[in-house]
């Protein structure tokens, strides 16, 4: 996914995925990676060493590390439990002055990965990607069933 | 916190009364300076009661949790007897290298929390060869901190908090009475106990046994009973000689 070649510009802020599945984050990466385009480096920290379910902070660190080679800085995506805990960790062992550079988004990962891809794809600082990230968190993906009850079939009153 | 001074504490004029431990061979009350051939057997000790205690740590966890804590804390305790530094070693090294191989072997969130832990131990403790029982306190305040802090756990939630954080204060206050450090660790070792049995009637709260709710009510919580293994290990290897 990096390609060949020089170095290009570091982008504004990556994108470090954090799951337990290995191919969750692949798809979720693939996903957002779809609708940014190339300038956007997005990483993942998946799965444990061995293959299994898991997340490993020492992975979660190499992430980070590699995504502030390649961007000014970071926003870390994560899915259930354990993972939030081993990114804090993984933050822990940041040396301090690249630890500033790295943000969390508490944010759903499918959701909060292509809003947060969008967003950096326009070269915005990760604060902000951050903030967009995280109103996933209300996204509606259901248009509300209130409001139009429109043509029920039955034609009853009720209505609004 | 506390000079360097080796004696300092409770040392100088053992109070009469504080004789509880050893009688006999305790004669200077402060014992023998925790160094980190002492931290080395600490980590050991604990590795010792994971392993023998695995199954049960692992069938606690089958009734709440996924069944994995004895088998998850044994191999990351295993993977830091095999990264202890040499001999020679500082407390701080020796704990920090624990720290690293429970970060990236135990899995799950005891992984991260206990590591966490010992990190912050480590850092309690930086660039000292030879802990006073102050020391020793600190070292495990900022394990107990490190732990809440990284899983915004209070008291009552049915955690490896619940058997810490008395263990704790049972350590605090002992010393604060002047007792020797071996002594004060055991208490704070029999307050993790009764923290832990403590966890039986209570709902989790935390971590993936939560979304079960009352079901979890009835079953002690497997991270309080590894804490606990956590404090007697350090009450048989910290507290001075013959135990």
């Amino acid at each position: 996914m990096t390609g060949p070649g020089p170095a290009p510009a570091p982008a504004a802020t990556a994108l470090v995925l954090v799951s337990h599945s290995r191919t969750l984050a692949e798809g979720v990466r693939e996903l957002a990676a779809q609708m940014a385009g190339p300038g956007v480096p997005i990483l993942t920290a998946a799965g444990l060493e061995d293959g299994s379910l898991g997340t490993d902070a020492t992975a979660i660190l190499a992430a980070l590390e590699e995504a502030l080679e390649r961007a000014r800085e970071a926003v870390v995506l994560f899915d259930l439990g354990s993972a939030y805990l081993n990114t804090a960790t993984a933050l822990d062992l940041l040396p301090e002055d690249r630890r500033r550079r790295v943000v969390l988004a508490d944010a759903p990962l499918a959701e909060g990965a292509v809003i947060a891809a969008v967003t950096a794809s326009v070269g915005v600082g990760a604060e902000e990607v951050r903030e967009r990230a995280e109103e996933a968190r209300g996204m509606r993906k259901v248009p509300d069933p209130p409001d139009e009850p429109a043509a029920a079939p039955g034609g009853d009153p009720g209505g609004r | 916190m506390m000079g360097d001074e080796p004696a300092a504490p409770a040392g100088g004029t053992p109070a009469p009364g504080g004789a509880a431990a050893g009688p006999g061979p305790g004669g200077d009350g402060a014992g023998t300076p925790v160094d980190g051939e002492a931290i080395r057997a600490f980590i050991q000790r604990f590795a010792e009661k994971v392993a023998a205690h695995k199954d049960e740590l692992t069938a606690l966890d089958a009734a709440i949790g996924d069944a994995d804590h004895g088998t998850n804390m044994d191999r990351g305790l295993q993977a830091a007897l095999e990264r202890l530094p040499g001999e020679g070693a500082v407390p701080a090294d020796l704990l920090k290298a624990a720290a690293m191989a429970l970060i990236s072997k135990v899995g799950g969130a005891s992984g991260p929390l206990y590591g966490t832990a010992f990190l912050r131990a480590a850092g309690a403790v930086a660039g000292k060869a030879a802990l006073a029982p102050g020391d020793v306190l600190a070292l495990f305040q900022a394990a107990l901190a490190g732990i809440q802090e990284r899983g915004k756990a209070a008291r009552g939630e049915k955690t490896m908090v619940d058997a810490l954080a008395p263990a704790v204060d049972a350590l605090e206050a002992a010393l604060g009475r002047g007792a020797a450090l071996g002594e004060a660790l055991a208490e704070a070792a029999r307050a993790a106990r009764a923290g832990s049995d403590a966890t039986i009637p209570l709902v989790v709260t935390k971590g993936r046994a939560s979304y079960l709710g009352e079901r979890s009510k009835g079953h002690r919580d497997p991270g309080s009973l590894s804490a606990t293994l956590m404090m007697e290990a350090a009450a048989e290897t910290l507290g001075g000689p013959a135990r």
